[in-house]
């Protein structure tokens, strides 16, 4: 309420996207909810001059008559979707795109991120199961850090939950530190947040189910189901009404919004890293892949052999590589990028990359350390 | 040989044939034609592109999304469809053009295409062409649904329509018809075919099959033929995504040597060779690099085209900037039929 008047003088190709967020602010991460209430504030203080100015460029935007007379204020998510639809329809795309990046770069300068205390890490481990891989790993991380082909892999995983979880004890931060894995998650400390693919299970179970009866109904298309699964709740998914509300949110996000999450553990082990630094903005996060099921050619499909799927070990691999690549990127854009540190391990391997203030780009190093070793070189 | 220059000619462009194959599935550069993707084409690097004149920058700048993006390179006007729907393109299509302008049958010109969605992409609702004035369009997948229905197994949820909307597939009515294309057009059994089918590992690969069985027994002058395995991007999975690029990359490559076997086309065929759109590049917030291409970006909207054959130079690479939309006057001019409604401009380096 004591930001109705600056919201009330916003443009209507922008408006309903900021009320999205606001309305969704009780199931925000502690990072979502400061940057919003930051939004507000800075909104709040600009004058009528001002506010012209910052948002011109979403005034300029014809909108149709359907667009102007949607009940934007008791569904803004719907009227989004049809605006994104409606601007690529009508070549407008681009500009909003424009419009978009220059707000985002003025907010930013007008109200910049506070400064983070600890030093960002990130960790990816990648290729469990895999016995042996002959081709190059970490190809596109390579120019940012050292390359370490000597690293003694006993104990890894425990070492590096270990010393993800020392980070979380020393400056505990509710959603401050993760731990997410595309399987089974290994045993780790109740101080981190946990997403795993596996323990998601009767989540997807459910989400499949409700997709089947969905997709029967008349009337039924793509975006009308995309539209469907963007709102159902945790609840709708048996997920238990005593959990914590805003992860299990999260939880269901991963699975309603993002595209392949539901088929393949890793892709869902990547987007939920993506998620979760875009949204909690970690301290740190631990994204530990594994195999996900192999893609079935065709003509297998057609012998009608309904045997339980098979892993794909060396293609989750490749899967994951990328993924640890997408990570760091998205880490990156993070406040306090040129202090963060980024480890990833080929899982029972001596092959590891790491990238820090102190560590050299574009080298490779023959020193022989574990993995705990390895951490405090890249985190300091 | 008898008869003046003009008799042989007008024979001459009779016989010349066009094939397009669209990536219904963008590859970005780095996948493909940057140094760190050229191991993912072996094919089009050494076989294909010392034979083409290849172009670097084909902008797309309408709607990325896979059938308004074809139907879009089909029409020669940035579509504004519906993308989800199976709606026929608003404006006449190049079929449509070749047909109605040099009076030609409909078994002269083909469309395979990959899911139910582009089952109206042949030929357009505009008015002055009217309906049976495109060309027909083969549904491989569908054909096999149609050819599979009956046993005692459900393959239907199986064969995934499309990636860009896995959940959900426009539904098709009929199946005879199709069966009836087998066996009449094609001259295939619909045993034959479904032996076929078990011995191919992807849809594109079917495509192939029929492609091919159509230039053999149908032999059209306009084949167009839209691949999309490589879509599977959309799943997230990076592996399966490069996996596709070097089944399509080795398809393109057999397509252009069963070309250079059938005499109706042996040397009087220019094939042509392009994505309908990249993919959102790395380094863009708004997207989620390889898997999609929904942010609009220079690397989702700028991709390349590849053509070769008959009248086109070899090994040239073009670095001026073209669109998409270029490709049905450019067919119109190599053809020679007009594209009168279309918005693109010929390419000047092919006519």
């Amino acid at each position: 309420m004591a930001h109705l008047d600056a919201l009330q003088q916003l443009p209507l190709s922008f408006e309903p996207s900021l009320l999205r967020e606001v309305i969704d602010y009780d199931f925000k991460f502690p990072a979502e909810r400061a940057a919003i209430d930051k939004e507000l504030d800075t909104l709040s203080s600009l004058s009528v001059v001002q506010v012209k100015e910052w948002f011109q460029a979403f005034s300029q935007f014809s909108l149709s008559s359907k667009l102007e007379q949607f009940d934007w204020v008791n569904q803004p998510a719907q009227f989004v979707e049809q605006l994104s639809a409606y601007l690529w329809t009508t070549h407008q795309l681009d500009a909003f795109r424009e419009a978009a990046t220059a707000y985002g770069n003025r907010l930013q300068a007008a109200a910049p991120p506070e400064p983070v205390s600890e030093r960002r890490l990130g960790i990816a481990v990648i290729g469990q199961g895999v016995a042996a891989y002959e081709a190059p790993l970490f190809r596109n991380l390579r120019p940012h850090g050292t390359y370490f082909g000597q690293i003694k892999p006993d104990n890894g995983l425990e070492l590096l939950l270990s010393a993800v979880s020392a980070r979380a004890e020393k400056h505990p931060v509710a959603y401050g530190h993760w731990y997410v894995d595309g399987g089974q998650p290994a045993d780790h400390s109740p101080s981190l947040t946990c997403v795993s693919y596996q323990a998601l299970e009767p989540v997807r179970g459910a989400l499949l189910k409700n997709i089947q009866a969905e997709i029967k109904r008349p009337g039924m298309g793509p975006e009308e189901l995309r539209s469907h699964l963007a709102r159902l709740s945790p609840s709708e998914l048996g997920m238990n009404k005593a959990g914590d509300p805003v992860l299990d949110r999260f939880q269901v996000k991963l699975l309603t919004e993002g595209s392949g999450t539901q088929i393949f553990s890793t892709t869902f082990a990547q987007w939920t890293g993506r998620e979760v630094l875009r949204r909690a903005q970690p301290s740190t996060l631990l994204v530990r892949y594994a195999p996900r099921q192999r893609q079935r050619p065709m003509n297998e499909l057609l012998t009608g052999n309904q045997s339980n799927p098979e892993l794909d070990y060396t293609g989750s691999l490749i899967d994951a590589d990328m993924g640890a690549y997408y990570q760091w990127i998205n880490q990156q854009r993070l406040p306090g990028s040129e202090r963060s540190a980024f480890v990833v391990w080929f899982e029972g391997h001596t092959e590891a990359l790491a990238i820090g203030p102190s560590l050299p780009q574009g080298s490779a190093s023959n020193s022989a350390m574990d993995l705990g070793q390895l951490v405090s070189l890249a985190a300091g | 040989m008898g008869g003046s220059p003009f008799v042989r000619g007008v024979r001459a462009a009779k016989k010349r044939k066009v094939i397009v194959i669209t990536f219904g599935g963008g590859a970005r550069d780095q996948e493909t034609f940057a140094p760190e993707g050229q191991e993912n084409i072996p094919h089009m690097l050494r076989e294909l592109i010392p034979q083409a004149s290849f172009f670097t920058q084909v902008t797309n700048h309408g709607i990325l999304g896979h059938y308004v993006a074809t139907a879009s390179l089909a029409t020669g006007v940035y579509e504004t469809l519906n993308n989800f729907s199976a709606v026929p393109p608003e404006h006449p299509t190049v079929f449509e053009y070749f047909r109605k302008d040099l009076n030609r049958p409909a078994s002269d010109a083909w469309v395979v295409a990959p899911s139910n969605g582009f089952n109206r992409i042949g030929e357009s609702d505009y008015r002055s062409f009217g309906p049976g004035t495109g060309a027909r369009v083969v549904l491989p997948k569908h054909l096999l649904n149609a050819a599979t229905s009956g046993t005692t197994t459900d393959y239907e949820h199986l064969l995934r329509d499309n990636y860009e909307t896995p959940l959900y597939t426009p539904q098709l009515v009929g199946g005879d018809f199709e069966l009836q294309q087998l066996e009449m057009i094609l001259k295939l059994s619909v045993d034959d075919f479904k032996a076929h089918a078990l011995t191919v590992s992807s849809p594109d690969e079917l495509s192939m099959y029929i492609a091919k069985r159509l230039m053999q027994e149908q032999s059209p002058s306009l084949l167009w033929i839209t691949m999309h395995d490589i879509d599977i991007a959309h799943s997230g999975a990076y592996s399966l995504y490069v996996e596709a690029i070097r089944r399509t990359d080795r398809l393109c490559a057999e397509l252009w040597k069963a070309v250079q076997g059938e005499p109706e086309y042996a040397g009087n065929t220019t094939l042509f060779v392009l994505p309908d759109f990249g993919r959102d590049a790395d380094q863009d917030s708004g997207g989620n690099g390889f898997q999609h291409h929904r942010t609009g970006d220079p690397a989702s909207r700028t991709t390349w085209m590849m053509a070769m054959g008959a009248g086109v130079r070899e090994g040239v690479v073009y670095d001026s900037p073209m669109q998409s939309i270029d490709l049905v006057p450019t067919l119109g001019a190599v053809m020679g039929f007009s594209t009168s409604l279309s918005q693109g401009r010929p390419i000047k380096e092919l006519v």
